[in-house]
């Protein structure tokens, strides 16, 4: 085993990873401002590429104008995915609410086909594609944005939660509701406040992956269950756990398809997903009850 | 007695005025295409072809005075449903027979039922095994993943690339590559060094690529269809693999050069003749069917037609071939159809016999290279 060879699966691994860490801190968010598990978040994944796409081609605009437009057009899909399928509902149980966003996630898949057709579709890089020598490994500048954006993100998050009164707000909810509505919390706002925020972030994970990944409607699937992973072993913290979760997984799967074998790279994902669940359902780094936002 | 003759007789009209009803009734074909799900760049342009063709038997007036009926569902690439619907194609819509489905795991889940009830399929799918070992009731028009590996090889073995490292999806398709290039290998004295796979949803295949750049290859085939192969692709540029690239006959299409883009050069692969259709000799015996099904479906769909598309027409003219020798029920038509020699369609030259169902040989494969965004046939 090369040295050279073990860089770049590290590395691979460490750029995938940066995306299902940003889905799975979309997932984590949601989940504790609500107690849900949003299983439409990948579909917001799957928007913000074939928006941007859609702004490309059909409108015409360049890239760095189509980016801002998806981000905003999914963001608007989360509100109303909100507004519309969450809010109205009378007894909102955690099973009724789960269904339900798994049903909202076929009807936002099955949109999404009917709108752009079934093919899979390439998106530009946003700075060229050829690739950047690190020791004997190769990455390409996509690698280095998805990166750099992943740290901003996470960065800007740890910001509002801990340094703007909303975002203390929400993490008051997310230690009790209902003691958070009665010091005059507007809970269903923060509700949506956090769906806004989860399906913006989602858009961008999305966005970025697209130009190494490309998009279809159907990739919302297997990110958001790669997201809802890297959320698991982070303990569902909307903070560094799960970035940390993500890149570990994204580590694991790139040296387990080198080192063992390709075809067990999925499996990888879910028996962690398991063994977590069953050995340590508060997170790898969770203690027993601890802060979740 | 009379009472009895008269009830005789009656059953008799009744019988003869149902045949005669029958007799102008379409003769119904039915068609299972996954014209949705992960396999609709199948199923898609194959089900447009087969309405395209039998709109214009139809319009030419049927065959033997008789029109046809394509009755086609979408199996969205679902094995369960492909079986579903085609129980009901041969209970509720008493079609004579089958054509499709798009992909080798649904043929092979559909064949018992074809089997079972003696309705013959015409299977649009790839895979080998759908027709080795031979079934009665079963045909296909897809060219078999034997000869497409056999293109590769003869050409790996004549340019001294002996060995090599084999890279497939995990799916039905990449399965059925991978046990034909494992069997084909030591007759063409190639060496597979290193064996991978990937999954049909993966979306970075750059640690598969980086294990084969350690290794000795001289050459990597890659065995998928889109979008897979197109990031394998990317991932060795990115990577900066020199060894050439070698994709299936699953990624000849216009949309393997627009999602691989720069990363397309130079890739070879095996291609029916559709994609090179205009540059062909005059003399290939091709040539008629190739250009005739391409105007046409320019002219239907303003789209160019691949040779997924092909497949379709293919099992639909082989049907009209079998049911113009005067075969209109499912046991005629199956044993006309065994008698087809010497057809020249788009998927190569068929000829059908009672130890062979998938009637093509070698020549029903191009080599071609991707230069500047388009196909050039490699000697």
């Amino acid at each position: 085993m090369q040295f050279d060879q073990l860089l770049q699966y590290t590395l691979s691994g460490l750029s995938t990873g940066a995306i299902y860490a940003l889905i799975g801190i979309g997932f984590s968010i949601i989940y504790n401002a609500t107690g849900i598990i949003n299983f439409a978040q990948g579909e917001f994944v799957m928007l913000g590429g074939m928006l941007t796409l859609f702004f490309l081609e059909a409108l015409k605009l360049p890239l760095w104008a189509a980016i801002p437009c998806a981000v905003a057009a999914s963001t608007v899909a989360g509100l109303l995915f909100e507004r519309l399928a969450i809010r109205p509902l009378r007894q909102p149980t955690p099973i009724n609410l789960v269904i339900i966003t798994i049903g909202g996630s076929i009807l936002i898949r099955g949109l999404s086909m009917l709108l752009w057709g079934k093919d899979t579709h390439a998106i530009p890089p946003f700075s060229g594609d050829d690739p950047i020598a690190i020791g004997g490994a190769t990455i390409l500048p996509q690698h280095l944005w998805i990166l750099a954006i992943t740290v901003i993100i996470v960065a800007a998050n740890r910001f509002y939660f801990y340094h703007t009164i909303s975002g203390k707000a929400m993490r008051a909810c997310a230690y009790n509701r209902r003691a958070a509505g009665l010091v005059g919390i507007d809970v269903r706002r923060m509700v949506l406040f956090s769906f806004i925020i989860s399906s913006a972030m989602g858009s961008i994970a999305g966005i970025i992956v697209a130009p190494l990944t490309m998009t279809a409607y159907d990739v919302g699937v297997m990110l958001g269950l790669k997201g809802f992973c890297a959320a698991i072993i982070g303990g569902m913290s909307s903070g560094l756990a799960t970035v940390v979760g993500g890149l570990l997984l994204g580590v694991l799967e790139s040296l387990g398809a080198g080192l063992i074998s390709s075809g067990y790279k999925d499996a990888i994902a879910f028996i962690i997903l398991l063994l977590i669940l069953f050995i340590r359902p508060q997170g790898l780094f969770g203690k027993a009850e601890s802060e979740r936002v | 007695m009379r009472f009895r003759c008269i009830q005789f007789f009656s059953a008799v009209l009744t019988l003869f005025v149902a045949q005669a009803a029958f007799a102008a009734a379409p003769i119904k074909i039915g068609a299972l295409f996954a014209v949705t799900g992960p396999a609709a760049f199948l199923g898609e342009p194959e089900r447009n072809s087969a309405k395209m063709v039998i709109d214009e038997i139809n319009k030419a007036g049927g065959v033997k005075g008789r029109k046809l009926e394509l009755v086609a569902y979408d199996t969205a690439g679902d094995a369960t449903k492909a079986v579903q619907l085609a129980t009901k194609l041969i209970k509720d819509d008493k079609v004579v027979a089958i054509i499709g489905p798009s992909t080798t795991g649904e043929s092979m889940a559909v064949i018992p039922v074809a089997e079972k009830e003696q309705i013959p399929l015409i299977s649009c799918a790839a895979g080998s095994k759908i027709t080795d070992p031979v079934k009665k009731w079963v045909f296909k028009t897809a060219q078999n993943d034997a000869l497409a590996v056999g293109k590769i090889f003869d050409y790996l073995q004549r340019h001294k690339q002996t060995s090599v490292a084999i890279l497939t999806v995990s799916d039905g398709f990449g399965s059925s590559g991978r046990e034909q290039l494992k069997a084909q290998a030591a007759k063409f004295g190639i060496t597979i060094l290193s064996d991978d796979t990937y999954g049909p949803k993966d979306t970075d295949m750059t640690s598969q690529l980086t294990k084969i750049r350690g290794s000795k290859a001289q050459a990597i085939i890659c065995w998928g269809t889109n979008p897979g192969p197109a990031l394998i692709a990317k991932n060795a540029r990115q990577l900066g693999l020199k060894i050439p690239l070698y994709m299936s006959h699953g990624v000849s299409s216009k949309k393997f050069i627009e999602l691989a883009g720069e990363a397309a050069e130079g890739i070879r692969l095996p291609s029916g003749k559709v994609l090179v259709a205009d540059v062909l000799p005059n003399s290939d015996s091709q040539k008629k069917s190739l250009m005739a099904f391409v105007k046409d479906y320019q002219n239907h769909y303003k789209a160019e037609g691949d040779h997924f598309g092909g497949h379709a027409w293919d099992a639909v003219m082989l049907l009209k071939g079998a049911i113009e020798h005067g075969a209109d029920s499912p046991a005629a038509i199956r044993d006309q159809l065994e008698k087809t020699s010497s057809f020249a369609g788009i998927g190569g030259t068929f000829n059908y016999s009672s130890q062979e169902h998938a009637g093509l040989g070698k020549d029903a494969f191009v080599l071609v290279e991707i230069k500047n965004k388009d196909w050039v046939i490699v000697k």
